[in-house]
């Protein structure tokens, strides 16, 4: 909730070149007044000096330079805009082929996917890809928005082909706790995006904005064991705080409260939660996502890097570990190299141990493989300096999911999902 | 009954960033322009460090066409909550010849700021800047990182970014390269208005409407004062106004308002149509203004 009791929720959107994302973008910021007049201003001049006869609202959203003259997006954009119940944040993620490191990317942050298929195109291989990154960032609420649907005389039947053509991919994947929604829309025209349309009597759920709406943020939590790692430690030495020793962090997947047993790590050291500090608040019972400050009943040995998890729900603690990768860098990852291996805010060096498979690019099985390049996805194990305190991705995204960071020119290459 | 406390996540990011600046880098610098988007970060950074002081200085880059009741402000926030505040003034570049005044109708010393920055980053060997930058304030910012590596001439590679996976929050840097952090990259310009309203923030009294004396051109409100140059038919007239950002009086429009508390200024950001950068004229001068300066190490 933010300070109005609005609930903030967001989405990473997919399509491929062409399939009118930015347009349906621009049409979302439009029909909820979310463009300003100068923004109007700038789209109508643009979409004038290039000839159109109509609003050309991707110039809403296409923010580079390099990218107006390509006409196309290269990058991940935060569009952000709300209505009177929902604030929402946007990652405009490419659909392009060699753009799977930036969908990974926009998706890592968002908790809903918006995947946009050309009524005209029907389901192809870029859905195929998109639909497999949402379900390997375990994006557990996927719309599938048909779009264009005014240039198929907007058909039931040319949705339900589509509709059914995706249900066979969904069929073969692993994933199955996802809920997918279908919806038909016009985002040229604004059909089924804000406003009900005239023209699909037959389709009878919700509109996109409306779907977005219901949504509850609750419902899309990630996991159901309280891991809080420690970012800093406040020592003030003032007067009035001369023994205060507080490990601030934002804590994950669950609340924590005062007087709960608590676990250090990597020491193993118990201790109970005395207080959690908000500002100058204090606090009993603290809900996810909150960035607070917690002390301990004992002097215990804890500083950045550590976990404080709840006695009884300690996570996995190992040297070797095995991880889906998404290469993120041009530079390949392979056999032997070593890395910086960054898990939410603790960092310990690895080294690859095996590259086991790599996922054939149009994503439809594995291959074996020496080493992975940008927008490679595949299987890998590591050998790391020290244990690292993690959950499988599958059962907690913050505490199951890691960067690698090149030695040597510090870029992040790879991200990781633990197994 | 325990009191369950919720957070703001918007708020509950923003220190978490803050928190990884301090933790990453050894000598971090909050940039302060005495504009309420920095002195939101203020705010935040006292949270964030809470019951210590905040662990890093601030520094304020002075054009010298400030208005004066933002400098008066900064003294004032600065004394009370007893912050170390470093200034360095443009007009000491001018005078070192290290860059040139601008001339003319757009006269501005708005870009000029940035040599000064620069030299300032080298001086105190900063190497993280946190600034109040906001990605929905102009279409280039929508894609700027929340740690955006600056290389030693302080520029901006736009197309070589490093992919912000998560809240994993990448610092690692060269010597010489340094990081500019943007803690309230995902807030908007109401977010920012609700929450100084809600927390009770003291802001410059250039924020609420007063009487001013200013002059039209290009269908904009400008100031005017010395430092702005106004061609002898451009009339000056007494109005009342507010300003939505807080930048030079060369750069910075006003807006024909009647806005006198922060509920008035809420409502008035709600049902407005002008987006804030719309009342910044340097980004006026082309499309590709802002991602032309940000090239070049602007902030």
């Amino acid at each position: 909730m933010d300070i109005q009791g609005r609930k903030l929720i967001k989405i990473a959107t997919a399509g491929s070149v062409d399939d009118g994302k930015s347009t349906l973008i621009g049409r979302l910021l439009y029909d909820t007044n979310s463009l300003t007049t100068d923004k109007i201003e700038a789209i109508e001049r643009n979409s004038r000096q290039r000839g159109y006869d109509y609003l050309d609202f991707s110039l809403a959203t296409d923010g580079l330079v390099a990218e107006r003259e390509q006409g196309i997006t290269i990058d991940v954009a935060h569009i952000y805009f709300n209505t009177d119940k929902t604030n929402f944040i946007v990652a405009d993620t490419p659909g392009h082929v060699e753009y799977t490191r930036n969908m990974v990317t926009g998706a890592s942050t968002s908790q809903v996917a918006v995947i946009l298929i050309d009524a005209r195109k029907g389901v192809i291989e870029q859905t195929y890809r998109h639909f497999f990154i949402s379900n390997l960032l375990r994006i557990s609420h996927v719309v599938v928005a048909i779009n264009k649907m005014d240039l198929v005389d907007y058909s039931e039947d040319v949705f339900l082909k589509i509709k059914s053509d995706f249900d066979a991919l969904v069929e073969k994947s692993n994933f199955n706790e996802e809920q997918i929604t279908f919806i038909p829309v016009s985002a040229l025209k604004g059909e089924n995006v804000t406003r009900k349309s005239e023209h699909m009597p037959w389709y009878l759920g919700n509109t996109l904005l409306d779907h977005l709406e219901i949504l509850e943020p609750e419902d899309l939590q990630e996991s159901s064991v309280a891991r809080f790692p420690v970012q800093y430690v406040i020592r003030p030495k003032t007067e009035a705080f001369h023994d205060f020793r507080g490990f601030s962090g934002k804590l994950y997947g669950h609340s924590l409260k005062v007087g709960d047993e608590v676990t250090v790590l990597p020491s193993g050291n118990r201790s109970k939660i005395k207080g959690i500090q908000f500002f100058d608040q204090q606090i009993d019972l603290v809900a996810p996502g909150s960035s607070v400050t917690i002390t301990l009943e004992d002097e215990v040995d804890c500083s950045r890097g550590d976990m404080i998890v709840r006695a009884g729900e300690e996570p996995s603690s190992e040297k070797a570990i095995s991880a889906t990768l998404c290469q993120v860098n041009s530079k390949a990852l392979k056999v032997g190299g070593k890395y910086i291996l960054q898990h939410g805010v603790n960092r310990v060096l690895a080294k690859v141990d095996q590259i086991e498979s790599r996922i054939h690019t149009d994503f439809t099985g594995t291959e074996e493989a020496d080493q992975l390049r940008l927008n490679d996805i595949g299987r890998v194990h590591f050998r790391l300096s020290k244990p690292i305190h993690f959950d499988s991705y599958q059962n907690s995204k913050s505490n199951g999911a890691f960067i690698l960071i090149d030695e040597g020119s510090y870029d992040t290459v790879s991200v990781g999902f633990i197994e | 009954m325990e009191n369950l406390f919720i957070p703001n996540p918007k708020e509950a990011e923003s220190i978490h960033i803050l928190r990884e600046v301090a933790a990453q880098f050894e000598r971090p610098v909050l940039l302060f322009s005495g504009g309420k988007d920095s002195i939101t970060l203020v705010r935040l950074a006292q949270k964030a460090f809470f019951p210590a002081k905040i662990p890093f200085p601030l520094l304020h880059v002075d054009t010298g066409h400030n208005f004066p009741e933002t400098i008066e402000f900064r003294d004032s926030l600065v004394k009370e909550l007893g912050l170390e505040l470093i200034v360095r003034n443009v007009q000491d570049s001018i005078d070192q010849g290290k860059v040139r005044e601008e001339r003319g109708r757009y006269a501005s010393r708005n870009t000029l700021q940035t040599t000064t920055l620069l030299d300032a980053i080298e001086e105190f060997k900063f190497d993280a800047c946190i600034g109040g930058a906001r990605r929905d304030e102009e279409k280039a910012r929508a894609k700027e990182r929340v740690f955006s590596v600056r290389d030693d001439f302080g520029q901006w590679d736009e197309k070589n970014q490093r992919p912000e996976l998560f809240d994993m929050l990448n610092g690692k840097i060269h010597v010489g390269q340094n990081v500019r952090c943007f803690p309230i990259s995902n807030w908007t310009e109401l977010d920012v208005w609700e929450y100084i309203r809600t927390e009770n923030i003291a802001i410059p009294s250039i924020y609420f409407a007063h009487k001013r004396e200013v002059f039209f051109r290009d269908g904009m409100i400008w100031t005017a004062n010395e430092h702005v140059f106004r061609e002898a038919h451009e009339e000056v007239v007494e109005k009342m106004v507010r300003f939505r950002t807080v930048g030079d009086m060369t750069c910075t429009a006003a807006v024909l308002s009647e806005a006198v508390s922060l509920d008035d200024v809420v409502s008035e950001i709600r049902l407005s149509t002008i987006s804030e950068r719309g009342a910044r004229i340097d980004d006026k001068r082309s499309e590709a203004a802002m991602e032309t300066r940000k090239k070049v190490g602007y902030f």
